[in-house]
């Protein structure tokens, strides 16, 4: 058994594979930087993130597989699911042992297993277009902030640059410490640690635009008029926003 | 402008509008260009869910609440004493902005009562949505109800500047109609919509040959109808759904479960259950007509006027037509592999791809996440399959009931006691 140490970057993984068939490693398991080992015996192998060889691998996975199977493998990096690198690396190795496209063989668990993966990403995605909620500050920046399950910021960036092309806005990741901000031409990522006190959607005073708290007063109001009494169906309700997400909702945070 | 009583307008129009219960945001096509605000070219998202489970896409309000009619079912009606309130047209245009740009929202949805006649009120409505569009560069999605009456000039260039357009009809006939709302008439609905569909299809040819031609309510029109307020069955509602499906184009249907809102000897009286089931049977069969190639016919008739309440259209059908099951997954059609109880579009497409690698057997469809305890009875897994047991439709429908954990368990029990 080789253990590989990588980055725990998407490059750096893609790096890893190609290492894994140059020097022929047999039974692998990924680590990602900083975490520990218990495998006492396990050889290590370290990774140094290299774009020509992750290229490679792209390049070998795109003659075998569609545009969609590609990303598949991208976006099971980003789901965060459970022994992910694993998954991922079972995918790709069923891929280029084979001399057909899989990616459709959904019988086979390896296949399977990225299937799941992508599809909680495409949920938490849909999720973050849906969940975002920006606030105003005072010098015209629609802020939000939001904890995703899967890491999907990069996934939602030209969804809200397309719909939101003629404000400046920041979507920052507080579980992952990183934000996508846009400056009216591009998008790009940004690291910054906000404040701890940070951590809800009540606005702060002192850096929001005066309009904000009588528009989130008019969206509070407005969320509880369109409900209707004689239907309540609060399972109903839970299970299309679950709790984890009230934090950072406008419309659940209690009336200032 | 105070900003309480904009509060309080908001409260009591959302509040008026809720019962119009169309929220879809999608199919629509419109791409942010210049810069502007919004896009509508995706699907529609649900940006949040009211406490009854229901999807919160649009600021959906009425313009006004003041009516000069008098229908029994309607909260807004004129003799109804309640609060009233009406938006400027600026008022309208900041909210829908505003609530946007933060990411609430989809877009607008904006019905309105009657106020002097229905000119005067279309006329504010396709103002308001000219304004979003051309002052505000605005690219969200807009719903704007068009009032039977108005002119045809009005409904023309409210399909310019909106994304969909619907006329309510309302309830499932004339008859209904004639009855519950006395100042309104079947007819004056049925033109709109003609009127709608012609353009729509007009605009839409044009713009096959010139690329730059307008857009005219370019996500279709749809309408909506109260069910459980008067006495017709599901037998005649679908046949009017069909009707408008086939004849006027429309996109979609809305089924509205009458929430009891008044004390008119008309109507079912305060107190009595949203029919929320037979509404949700009636969603179900839908469905199983626009996308399921179903047919009105297979799923109600003379001799089964009404929907099962206890099992959903398809399971039903299924039981009256057990002679064409079961079918084989590995060789069926996708067709008629969709019209297996318990497996839906998605599921029939994921066994049609992975039959392509391995001949399936029932661990198969379980690992693809098939509810497969439910379909059994339906299926079979080419030769060499034990011949299953006979069983007569009453055996499947009662295993099949014990399966099953409806949301609905605790309601349903009472409705089935009534009987």
């Amino acid at each position: 058994m080789t253990t590989i140490i990588y980055d725990g970057t998407y490059q750096g993984w893609l790096t890893a594979v190609f290492e894994i068939y140059e020097f022929k490693l047999k039974e692998v398991e990924f680590v990602r930087n900083q975490s520990t080992t218990n495998s006492l015996f396990a050889t290590k192998h370290y990774v140094q993130s290299d774009e020509t060889k992750a290229n490679r691998v792209l390049k070998g996975l795109e003659k075998k597989l569609s545009k969609q199977g590609v990303t598949a493998i991208y976006k099971t990096f980003l789901s965060e699911v459970d022994q992910s690198d694993d998954v991922m690396w079972r995918f790709v190795k069923y891929v280029f042992d084979s001399t057909e496209n899989i990616e459709n063989d959904i019988g086979n668990s390896a296949v399977w297993d990225v299937k799941k993966a992508v599809k909680k990403v495409r949920r938490e995605t849909h999720r973050m277009k849906a969940f975002v909620r920006f606030q105003l500050t005072k010098d015209d920046l629609y802020y939000a902030i939001v904890e995703p399950d899967c890491d999907v910021l990069p996934l939602i960036m030209n969804h809200f640059k397309n719909r939101f092309a003629d404000q400046r806005w920041l979507i920052y990741d507080a579980k992952r410490k990183y934000g996508i901000y846009y400056d009216l031409e591009t998008v790009r990522i940004v690291e910054i640690n906000f404040q701890a006190n940070v951590n809800s959607s009540k606005p702060l005073m002192e850096i929001s635009d005066e309009r904000e708290e009588f528009y989130q007063t008019l969206w509070r109001r407005y969320f509880n008029s369109v409900n209707i009494k004689a239907r309540t169906n609060m399972k109903l309700h839970i299970q299309h926003m679950p709790k984890r997400y009230w934090k950072y909702l406008t419309e659940k945070y209690p009336d200032l | 402008m105070s900003s309480n009583r904009v509060i309080e307008k908001l409260e009591i129009l959302a509040d008026a509008a809720k019962y119009d219960v169309s929220c879809a945001s999608g199919q629509s096509n419109r791409k942010n260009t210049n810069k502007g605000l919004g896009d509508s070219s995706g699907s529609g998202i649900c940006h949040a869910y009211t406490e009854d489970g229901r999807c919160v896409s649009l600021l959906k309000i009425l313009l006004t609440n003041y009516c000069i009619f008098d229908c029994a079912y309607c909260v807004s009606r004129k003799s109804n004493d309640i609060k009233r309130a009406a938006f400027t047209v600026e008022e309208v245009v900041d909210l829908t902005i505003n609530f946007y740009r933060r990411n609430y929202i989809e877009g607008l949805f904006l019905s309105s009562g009657i106020f002097h006649n229905a000119d005067y009120t279309m006329e504010r409505l396709v103002r308001i949505a000219k304004k979003l569009r051309l002052e505000q560069n605005f690219n969200g999605y807009i719903h704007l109800k068009a009032i039977p009456g108005a002119s045809e000039e009005l409904m023309k260039e409210a399909g310019l500047y909106a994304d969909r357009l619907s006329v309510n009809v309302e309830m499932p006939t004339a008859k209904s109609l004639k009855l519950l709302a006395p100042d309104k008439n079947h007819q004056d609905v049925i033109k709109p919509m003609k009127y709608l569909k012609n353009e729509i299809i007009g605009h839409k040819e044009e713009k096959k040959l010139n690329r730059k031609a307008p857009v005219f309510a370019p996500a279709g029109q749809s309408t909506q109808m109260v069910i459980g307020a008067t006495r017709e069955n599901d037998f005649e509602i679908l046949k009017v759904a069909d009707y408008f499906y086939q004849k006027m184009n429309l996109r979609r249907v809305y089924y509205s479960g009458y929430v009891p809102i008044s004390t008119d000897n008309r109507l079912p009286i305060i107190g009595t259950p949203v029919p929320i089931i037979r509404e949700n049977r009636l969603y179900q069969a839908d469905w199983l007509i626009r996308f399921y190639g179903f047919n009105v016919n297979e799923i109600v008739g003379d001799d089964q006027p009404h929907l099962d309440l206890d099992i959903d259209p398809k399971l039903g059908w299924a039981l009256r037509n057990l002679h064409q099951f079961p079918v084989d997954v590995n060789t069926a059609d996708i067709e008629m592999i969709q019209r297996v109880p318990g497996i839906g579009f998605l599921s029939a497409k994921k066994i049609v791809t992975a039959r392509r690698y391995k001949k399936l057997f029932p661990e198969d469809l379980q690992k693809l996440g098939i509810p497969y305890k439910r379909a059994r009875y339906f299926l079979a897994f080419s030769t060499p399959f034990s011949i299953q047991k006979d069983y007569t439709p009453i055996q499947i429908k009662q295993q099949i009931l014990k399966l099953q954990n409806s949301k609905y368990k605790n309601n349903f029990s009472g409705q089935l006691s009534l009987f």
